[in-house]
């Protein structure tokens, strides 16, 4: 009777422990999630995403920022896909010895654990310095994309692995080449794996400030995307970088709050984005 | 004057790492004609079969001794070029293996591997190809459709159809029904016994009762060695070895 009782109140608890932890976590991310949106709804608007600040006209806007966020989201990604998806191409459908992959992937995997703030150091001092592009825009750019490298290579070589066997042989067995079965065959039924990777290593892009902060400069004002001199000289902040610059270097809460909210919004987007895109079919 | 056999093999070794799977195979595949390999799982018979277009290099760590020959051509000399090899000797799979495009561009797949782009060309033999392979009047108004959204049997089909397109001389079928049903089975060995008018075909089968309806001459592989090869009828009617006997009569297997 007594060891029966002790049972059922071990399974309650036993239950019981796994929604709590289930519960909290939820709870702690709403909680981050709202407080965000309560202190950054009331500061957003259209001008605010459409402006350019101005202390002249005392008017804040963020649109530059928005516009550095999208320049460094598709160079870096313009960069590192075409290497990554070459890796990984090269990894797992030629490799001709395994030790050689082995040794590779292990690379990838530490690579993407390393603290950013490293390749910040390398990457200013390769790109701002060595290759003189100084404090720019592209600098990070190609910085993010060095960092994100793995994210592609691993999340290409997890789609590839995908890929039926049978599908590489009933392109080798018509004579096909390797060449011809790995771009016609493969690689289209690998495609949305590898944007669903891309989406993700976008998503670290945006959310990456240490980089930036070291390569790629804190201003806030328009730059000057219309010519080629200007897109190479561009510098400024993405808005996870303005985030730190409203809130530690002008303690301006109300546009940092705004600027998180439309971060948000957007590690939202490309989330549900890649999880859409990886799922169809 | 036509040759006889197409391909020939004279003591053919073939060797997984240090497994030996084929061992001493002598065997002559008869041009124009339907050659049925039969026997127990791992008795070597897809082994054989995949060594006569060379699918077998794509696995790692083979080696092969002896002597394999396509039109009097040693298939397996460093001269040879894989790709004509596998257009003319062509291959259909256990189960239907479509690309994820569409039926057109499946049939068309291996007329574009081998340099064929015109347009109007290319839609005469998508068609040509796929009345070959009794599929026509089924998908010809749908030809831009995905071919996964097809049945098994109907894959099966345009698979038959797009190793038909690279008009090769040799079609492989390694154990091509075993994953249909019934009705699709019966299809597809009707569509065998029209090929081979034009074509020499080369079929695994566990399904000694489709051999005897399909095939004119029999080779009974066991433990690697291929015991027995002889016409079809003969061969089940009065095996000369008694494994064979054994086998076919059921009592393993």
């Amino acid at each position: 009777m007594a060891k029966g009782r002790r049972r059922r109140a071990w399974n309650l608890l036993a239950a019981a422990l796994p929604r709590l932890g289930a519960l909290v976590t939820v709870g702690l991310l709403a909680f981050v999630a709202g407080y965000v949106l309560w202190r950054g709804l009331p500061g957003l608007s259209w001008a605010l995403l459409t402006q350019e600040e101005s202390v002249l006209h005392g008017q804040v806007g963020i649109a530059p920022c928005i516009l550095n966020t999208v320049y460094v989201i598709a160079v870096s990604l313009a960069a590192a896909l075409p290497l990554g998806v070459g890796a990984a191409v090269y990894l797992t459908e030629y490799a001709p010895r395994r030790r050689l992959a082995a040794a590779v992937e292990f690379a990838a995997e530490t690579l993407s654990g390393l603290p950013s703030i490293l390749y910040a150091m390398v990457g200013s001092i390769l790109f701002c310095t060595v290759l003189g592009l100084q404090k720019s825009l592209l600098a990070g750019s190609l910085t993010l994309a060095i960092m994100t490298l793995p994210t592609v290579i691993r999340a290409t070589q997890e789609s590839l692995k995908t890929v039926p066997r049978s599908y590489r042989e009933g392109a080798l067995g018509l004579g096909a080449g390797k060449w011809r079965t790995v771009r016609t065959v493969v690689l289209p039924s690998s495609v949305r794996g590898i944007a669903a990777g891309c989406i993700l290593a976008a998503g670290r892009v945006v959310g990456e400030s240490a980089v930036l902060l070291y390569t790629a400069g804190l201003s806030t004002a328009m730059q000057d995307f219309s010519s080629l001199s200007g897109l190479v000289k561009a510098s400024g902040s993405t808005l996870t970088v303005a985030l730190y610059v409203y809130a530690k270097e002008r303690s301006d809460f109300t546009t940092a709050f705004a600027v998180a909210t439309v971060l948000l919004f957007l590690t939202v987007l490309l989330n549900l984005t890649a999880g859409a895109v990886g799922r169809r079919r | 004057m036509k040759e006889k056999d197409i391909i020939k093999a004279r003591n053919l070794d073939f060797f997984y790492g240090r497994a030996q799977a084929l061992r001493h195979v002598t065997a002559a595949i008869p041009a124009g004609r339907v050659t049925a390999l039969i026997g127990p799982s791992g008795c070597g018979k897809s082994t054989f079969l995949r060594t006569l277009n060379r699918m077998s290099d794509l696995v790692e760590g083979t080696r092969v001794e002896g002597s394999l020959t396509f039109h009097g051509e040693e298939v397996f000399s460093p001269n040879v070029d894989v790709t004509e090899l596998r257009r003319r000797v062509g291959m259909v799979f256990q189960k239907p293996n479509p690309f994820p495009m569409s039926i057109y561009d499946n049939v068309a797949y291996g007329p574009r591997t081998h340099g064929r782009w015109n347009r109007a060309a290319l839609d005469d033999i998508v068609e040509r190809s796929l009345r070959a392979a009794a599929i026509w009047d089924e998908v010809k108004d749908c030809l831009k459709k995905d071919a996964l959204g097809l049945s098994g049997g109907q894959q099966q089909r345009v698979c038959i159809a797009r190793a038909l397109a690279v008009k090769p001389e040799v079609l492989l079928m390694d154990e091509a029904t075993s994953a249909l049903d019934p009705i699709s089975t019966a299809r597809i060995e009707d569509l065998i016994l029209e090929l081979r008018e034009h074509y020499t075909i080369v079929m695994v089968t566990h399904n000694m009762q489709q051999a005897l309806r399909v095939s004119d001459k029999t080779a009974f592989f066991l433990l690697g060695e291929l015991v027995e090869i002889g016409d079809t009828e003969t061969l089940f009617s009065m095996p000369r070895d008694k494994r064979t006997e054994d086998y076919i009569t059921g009592r393993f297997g």
